[in-house]
C-alpha cells in the first residue's frame, strides 16, 4: 500500500516537472515580455506577490490576499444561505413525491441558467452590485444541493420512516434523528459539487462588478496583459478550490454509514 | 446687504441672465414679461430651462459640502485624466473632498453602479447621460454633465495584418470594437464608415468591447479593429499587434469624448458638494491643459491603482510624441486635449447621430434635451468664479473634417440629417 502510494507520488512529481520543463522551453522561444511568460517569470511575480500578501493601495490595489479574503467572503455568504435554503427545500420535496413531480419542471428549467445570466436582472432590481454578486454565488449553488438532498430524502429506506412512525417520534425529532442523518451522504455530496460551481461563478462575477476579489485582479491585470499575475492567479484559485473540495470530502467521509 | 440676501440677489440675476440669453437681448425679455407678467415668464422659462441647476451652479463660493467623502467612479483610460489625477495630485483635498475614485469594468457597469447610488458622480461617455436621460436603452434618469473631459484622443487601431489598408472601403467585412453603443467612439466610426460609402450596419460588423479587453481581443483575432480610448490604441502598438491607423481628431477636429456626469437628483440634493467637486475637476483640467504638465501626470496616473498601464504608453498618448505601429514616430501636440466646457451644439449633435443610426425613434426636442443634460450656462459661470475664460456661446457650428467636409449648423439638425445619403430613419 505505501509503495503503492510512493509510486503515484513519483510519477505525479514527474509529470509535474516534465509539464514545467516544456513550458519553460516554450516561453523561453520568445524574448521576455512577448509570448507566453514561463514559469520562472511566474514564480517571480508569485514570490514578489506573496511577500506582501495584505497591503492595500486604496480601492484599486490591494494586495492578493485581501483578495482571495474578498471572494471567499462573498463565497460564504452566498453558498451558506443557498446551502440552507436548498437543504429545507430538497427535505420537502424528498418528503412529497407530489409536491416533487408538481416542482420539478420549473427546476429542470431553471438549473441550467447560467448563473451569470441573472447578474443583469439583479443589478437592476437590487440596485448593489456586490449583493448581486452574492446572489449569483446563491443561484449557482442552489441546485445541485437541491437535486441531490430531495433525491437521497426520496431514497432513504421505508423501514426507517416506518420505525419512526411506529415510535410516534415527533416531526422535528424525525428529521433530526433519521431523515437528515439518512440522507446525509446525498447531501454532502450536492454540497461539494455546489462549492465547486460556487466558486467557479465568482471568479466571473467579480470580472464583470469589479472593485475587489480574486475575479477583479484577474481583469485587473488582464487590463494591463500582465500574464504573469494572471497565471498566478489561475493558480491560486485552483490551489483554494482544492481546499474547499477536501475540507467536504472530509466531512462526508464522516458522515458516510454502511446499512 | 446680508448673505441671503446677496444669494437671492444673485439668483435673480442669473435668471434675468437666462431670460436674456433665451429671448435674445433684454428687449426681447422686456416685452414677454410685459405680455405675461414677471412670475409667469419666471414659471415658464423653468419648465424650459434647468433655472434651479443654474442658481446652484452659480453660486461663487460655494457653502460647506453637504457630504465630504464621495466615490467617483472611472474606467481606466485616458480620457478619464482629470478625474483620476485630481485624487492622487490633490484636487479634491483643495476644495474640501475627500473623494476615492472607483475603477470600474464597463460602461454598462459604470452606468448601473452610479444609477444605484453606490457612486455620487461618474466618468462616463458624453452620449450616455444624453440617452440614460431620454430613457434610450437603459431605465430613465435625468442625468447632468457639468463637465466634457476630453477632447480629441481617440483612434482607430487595425490589427497588424491590415497594414495594407487605406480607405474606409477596403474595411467592408470588418469586424470593429467600439467601448460602448452610446459613445463618440460608435457615433465617429460610423460617421467615417459611411463618408466612405461603408454602410457600418450592414457592410461591416461593430461590437461594443469593454475598452480594457480591446487589445487581447485584437490579439485574439476577434477583432479587425477598433475606435477606441487610449492608452489601448498605443498599448497595441506597444504590444506590437496593432497600428494607428486614424487619430479621432481627423474625422471631428475638436470633438467631445468622455463626461464627468452626475444625477440630476446629486445636484439638486447637494448643490454645494456638486459645485466643490466641479471645481475640483474644472481645476484639474486646466492643470492637465498645460502640456508641460503632461509627463508628469503620466506617472501620477499610470500606476496599478488607476490606469494599471506602463508609465512609457500613457506618456506617449498624452504628450502626443508616439510611434504609430507603422514605423513612423509622429508628433501631434493636441492628440489628445482637454476642454470641460460642454457646448449645447455638441449634445445636438451627438442627438441627430443617435436619430440618424436608429438609437432614438421618436422626436426629440434637441436644444431642450442639451440644456437640460448639457450644462454649459452653469459651467461659464464655474469657470468664470475660478478665473478661467469659458467661451461666450454654447451654440457654435461645428466642421468634421473627413471625407466631404461637412459644417454642423445646431440651428438645422434636421437638414444636417437628411443631408446624409447613409442612415437608418
Amino acid at each position: 500500500m505505501t509503495r503503492e502510494r510512493l509510486r503515484v507520488v513519483f510519477l505525479s512529481a514527474l509529470i509535474g516537472l516534465a509539464f514545467v520543463l516544456a513550458w519553460q522551453a516554450f516561453a523561453g522561444t520568445k524574448p521576455a515580455g512577448k509570448g507566453i511568460p514561463g514559469p520562472l517569470a511566474v514564480g517571480a511575480t508569485a514570490w514578489q506577490m506573496l511577500a506582501d500578501p495584505f497591503y492595500d493601495n486604496g480601492p484599486n490595489d490591494k494586495g492578493i490576499g485581501l483578495q482571495l479574503a474578498a471572494s471567499l467572503g462573498r463565497l460564504t455568504l452566498g453558498y451558506l444561505s443557498a446551502s440552507a435554503m436548498a437543504v429545507m427545500l430538497g427535505v420537502t420535496l424528498g418528503l412529497s413525491p407530489l409536491l416533487y413531480r408538481a416542482i420539478n419542471p420549473y427546476v429542470q428549467v431553471l438549473k441550467p441558467v447560467s448563473p451569470l445570466a441573472w447578474m443583469p436582472l439583479f443589478l437592476y432590481t437590487i440596485k448593489d452590485s456586490g449583493q448581486s454578486a452574492i446572489l449569483v454565488i446563491f443561484m449557482s449553488s442552489l441546485w445541485p444541493t437541491l437535486a441531490n438532498t430531495a433525491f437521497g430524502v426520496a431514497s432513504i429506506k421505508r423501514d426507517y420512516l416506518n420505525v419512526a412512525s411506529i415510535l410516534q417520534l415527533s416531526w422535528s425529532r424525525r428529521l433530526v434523528t433519521v431523515i437528515l442523518p439518512a440522507a446525509a451522504p446525498a447531501i454532502v455530496a450536492g454540497l461539494r459539487i455546489s462549492v465547486g460551481s460556487a466558486w467557479v461563478a465568482i471568479v466571473a462575477a467579480e470580472m464583470l462588478i469589479g472593485g475587489t476579489g480574486i475575479g477583479y485582479f484577474v481583469w485587473n491585470e488582464w487590463n494591463n496583459l500582465a500574464l504573469t499575475s494572471v497565471i498566478f492567479a489561475i493558480l491560486a484559485i485552483g490551489l483554494i478550490g482544492v481546499l474547499l473540495d477536501a475540507g467536504l470530502a472530509r466531512l462526508s467521509r464522516r458522515l458516510a454509514y454502511t446499512e | 446687504m446680508s448673505e441671503t440676501g446677496m444669494d437671492a440677489l444673485r439668483a435673480r440675476v442669473v435668471e434675468r441672465a437666462v431670460e436674456r440669453a433665451v429671448f435674445g437681448g433684454e428687449l426681447g425679455r422686456r416685452a414677454f414679461v410685459r405680455a405675461v407678467g414677471a412670475t409667469t415668464a419666471s414659471a415658464a422659462l423653468a419648465s424650459l430651462f434647468p433655472m434651479a441647476a443654474v442658481k446652484a451652479i452659480a453660486q461663487e463660493k460655494p457653502g460647506p459640502p453637504e457630504k465630504r467623502d464621495l466615490k467617483i467612479g472611472f474606467i481606466p483610460i485616458t480620457c478619464a485624466t482629470p478625474i483620476i489625477m485630481a485624487e492622487p495630485m490633490g484636487f479634491y483635498k483643495k476644495h474640501g473632498l475627500n473623494v476615492q475614485v472607483l475603477k470600474a469594468s464597463s460602461w454598462a457597469m459604470i452606468r448601473d453602479i452610479s444609477i444605484n447610488g453606490e457612486t455620487d458622480a461618474t466618468h462616463m461617455l458624453s452620449p450616455m447621460p444624453l440617452a440614460i436621460s431620454l430613457g434610450v436603452g437603459s431605465q430613465s434618469v435625468p442625468y447632468v454633465i457639468p463637465a466634457v473631459e476630453n477632447i480629441n484622443g481617440q483612434a482607430i487601431t487595425l490589427a497588424a495584418k491590415h497594414k495594407g489598408v487605406k480607405t474606409a472601403a477596403d474595411m467592408k467585412g470588418f469586424k470593429f470594437g467600439v467601448p460602448f453603443d452610446y459613445s463618440m467612439h460608435n457615433f465617429l466610426l460610423r460617421y467615417f464608415l459611411a463618408e466612405g460609402g461603408v454602410d457600418p450596419d450592414r457592410d461591416v460588423q461593430i461590437r461594443a468591447v469593454p475598452p480594457p479587453e480591446m487589445v487581447a481581443n485584437l490579439r485574439a483575432n476577434n477583432l479587425d479593429g477598433y475606435l477606441a480610448p487610449d492608452p489601448f490604441n498605443q498599448r497595441a502598438v506597444y504590444e506590437e499587434v496593432g497600428f494607428i491607423y486614424m487619430l479621432s481628431k481627423d474625422i471631428w477636429p475638436g470633438h467631445p469624448c468622455c463626461a464627468f456626469a452626475a444625477k440630476h437628483e446629486f445636484m439638486e440634493k447637494m448643490p454645494n458638494t456638486f459645485q466643490a467637486t466641479l471645481n475640483a475637476i474644472l481645476d484639474a483640467t486646466q492643470y492637465v491643459r498645460d502640456k508641460s504638465h503632461r509627463k508628469e501626470i503620466a506617472a501620477a496616473i499610470a500606476p496599478k491603482n488607476f490606469l494599471n498601464q506602463p508609465v512609457e504608453v500613457v506618456e506617449q498618448v498624452l504628450t502626443g510624441v508616439f510611434p504609430d505601429g507603422l514605423g513612423n514616430t509622429r508628433n501631434v501636440p493636441d492628440r489628445i486635449d482637454f476642454d470641460p466646457f460642454p457646448y449645447h451644439s455638441m449634445a445636438i449633435w451627438i442627438l441627430t447621430q443617435m436619430k440618424r443610426w436608429g438609437y432614438i425613434k421618436t422626436d426629440v426636442s434637441y436644444r431642450r434635451v442639451a440644456e437640460e443634460v448639457f450644462l454649459a450656462t452653469g459651467t461659464a459661470r464655474a469657470m468664470r468664479a475660478l478665473g478661467q475664460k469659458p467661451p461666450e456661446a454654447t451654440l457654435v457650428k461645428h466642421t468634421l473634417a473627413i471625407g466631404k467636409t461637412r459644417v454642423f449648423d445646431p440651428d438645422q439638425p434636421d437638414d444636417y440629417l437628411k443631408s446624409f445619403a447613409i442612415r437608418r430613419t
